[in-house]
């Protein structure tokens, strides 16, 4: 049961990502798509922070650092180049390389837990508030007004490779969204099966006993460090392909919201937190249209979601995967109507190997 | 006289006005079995912890095989060859008991090779038939195995064994006292032990640490009746 289990997981996962992909299309209209093609770029955000938090235990409160940066590469270098190809490869690469930049100040000067939170939040807020006063022309990058408050409204649209000015339609761009999400959910898993996963999840366990074993956790951390930004700005590029790049992209809401989306959906897992991530975005939505009903202005999303957290951290601290797994255990073991026996329900740990 | 396969010199750690490891000189030959002995609070985890690397000795050297690896990193010390059953057992606790022990021969060994070490070093210190448990959910003991079961893995040339027997049953007591004879016979070992009864079943040599320093080396059976060591350890343990 223990090898059969997670293969249905990974089959039911597939199975209603590829659904989400050829079925919605068919069906939505451009609102819609143009809404999921947003929840699917933020899903690929939570999965990078659920791979380096939730697994190699680094607590990096400044996702939004990455998502932003791969937006705003995509931006600049597709608007200098013409062709959208080289910029959304940019878009991945620079922060990228800028993740192993901090990410080597910090592994390499033994930061970790609370403080590497603190470096990695602040040095997101410091480039929130860089590009937020980058209005006038000396902020332009080549052809690219970097536009400050107000962002770059006129962030480029992806083209087919090769082809500039053909455009991808929104559908095309929600395709590609969750396509890429499958890929990444999928390369994750496969990721934390190989030797180096195993090492990485050993990491957040007990980085001492890694160390006496022999491996440099520094390099395996520094490295998981790395795909997490990358997938942040693989994120960040989709994002401003299916609204437009702004500073709110660096801003502390969205390294909050990252963080929430995790730890609603379950840490140390990589479904709970998409799952978190869409129920939570839908419900701001939602939220949003229902202050506009007569009657109801007086919700304000921000308060729902904070008692929303406050509760989970509260009730339910190991998540909506965990609550569901237990809850599974539990009524499994009413059916089969045994007095509940001593032995731990392995369920019930956090998914540690995939 | 032949390479001694660790020595330190001098070795000294402080720690503000204390001084745990007081200019320790300390020679141990290839496959010898030292026990280390001494009060609580004698410096002798924190000898280890310099030998190991997680310490970096205010000063003194400490050779491995005649290379000076005083200050060098944990993971590098332990590249050397040199294992560690740390004092509180140091696993992984949210991982099964198989993946703690392949997760340590998998850094020597590659692929198969590795999972038919894991599976060795499990039988060898018998925890083969709990292989699927989570280490976190054991008990002290049986925890002290899978460690145990992580040093012996890579097969180590040095092994570093820091109170392997706490939390142990007797049988498991007696597995242990076997198990240390049986890699005695192709590995050196440097065993910390409280426990007497242990250290008569074990020891051939025994150095006793007080106040950070070596105050006597000897047979074991020497040792015993030393004065000394009866004055500063086992009195008060009599008492």
């Amino acid at each position: 049961m223990s090898r059969v289990l997670p293969m249905a997981g990974n089959l039911a996962v597939l199975l209603v990502g590829l659904g989400v992909l050829f079925g919605l299309p068919a069906y939505a209209e451009t609102y819609l798509i143009i809404n999921a093609t947003i929840f699917a770029s933020f899903a690929i955000l939570a999965v990078s922070l659920a791979l380096i938090w939730g697994y190699a235990g680094i607590l990096c409160f400044g996702q939004a650092a990455f998502f932003g940066l791969g937006g705003y590469t995509y931006a600049v270098a597709a608007i200098n180049f013409g062709d959208t190809t080289g910029a959304a490869v940019l878009a991945v690469a620079l922060p990228a390389m800028f993740a192993a930049l901090l990410g080597y100040f910090m592994f390499w000067g033994r930061i970790s837990d609370v403080y590497l939170g603190v470096i990695t939040l602040t040095v997101s807020l410091i480039l929130y508030r860089f590009v937020n006063q980058t209005a006038g022309e000396e902020w332009n990058i080549g052809q690219a007004p970097l536009g400050g408050f107000n962002g770059i409204p006129s962030t480029p649209i992806l083209n087919w490779p090769g082809q500039p000015g053909e455009q991808l339609a929104p559908e095309n761009i929600f395709s590609l969204a969750v396509g890429l999400l499958i890929l990444v959910y999928f390369g994750c898993k496969a990721l934390l099966a190989t030797k180096f996963g195993r090492i990485v999840v050993a990491i957040r366990e007990n980085e001492t006993r890694v160390e006496l074993l022999g491996y440099d956790a520094r390099v395996y951390k520094l490295t998981i460090f790395v795909i997490g930004g990358a997938l942040a700005g693989l994120s960040g590029l989709m994002f401003a392909n299916s609204v437009f790049v702004s500073p709110t992209m660096f801003s502390l809401p969205v390294s909050g919201q990252i963080i929430i989306w995790v730890i609603i959906g379950g840490l140390g897992t990589l479904i709970g937190p998409v799952i978190g991530c869409i129920m939570m975005q839908v419900l701001t939505n939602w939220l949003g249209t229902l202050n506009q009903v007569p009657g109801f202005g007086w919700v304000d999303p921000n308060l729902v979601l904070g008692v929303i957290l406050v509760v989970f951290v509260l009730l339910v601290p190991r998540g909506l995967t965990a609550l569901v797994s237990d809850t599974y255990g539990w009524l499994a073991q009413r059916l089969r109507s045994r007095p509940p026996t001593a032995e731990p329900d392995a369920a019930a740990q956090p998914e540690t190997a995939p | 006289m032949t390479t001694p396969i660790l020595e330190t010199r001098g070795l000294t750690m402080r720690f503000g006005g204390v001084l745990a490891v007081n200019g320790v000189d300390f020679r141990l030959q290839e496959a010898e079995l030292r026990c280390l002995i001494g009060p609580n609070g004698a410096g002798k985890s924190t000898f280890f912890k310099c030998l190991t690397g997680q310490l970096k000795p205010t000063s003194g050297e400490v050779l491995f095989r005649d290379q000076n690896i005083a200050g060098a990193l944990s993971y590098a010390i332990a590249r050397h060859g040199m294992g560690i059953k740390t004092q509180v057992p140091s696993v992984f606790d949210g991982l099964s008991v198989r993946e703690n022990v392949w997760l340590a021969a998998a850094r020597v060994h590659p692929g198969r090779m590795a999972e038919r070490k894991a599976e060795e070093a499990m039988q060898r210190v018998g925890i083969g038939h709990i292989g699927h448990r989570i280490v976190g959910q054991l008990a002290h003991g049986q925890r002290q195995l899978v460690e145990l079961a992580m040093v012996v893995a890579p097969e180590p040339d040095l092994i570093l064994l820091d109170e392997p027997a706490a939390g142990m049953t007797d049988d498991e007591v007696d597995r242990l006292v076997e198990l240390i004879k049986e890699l005695n016979k192709s590995h050196a070992l440097v065993v910390v032990e409280h426990d007497m009864q242990f250290i008569r079943r074990v020891a051939k040599t025994v150095t006793v640490f007080h106040q950070g320093a070596i105050l006597v080396e000897g047979d074991v059976a020497d040792i015993l009746r030393d004065a000394r060591v009866r004055d500063v350890y086992l009195g008060k343990q009599a008492a």
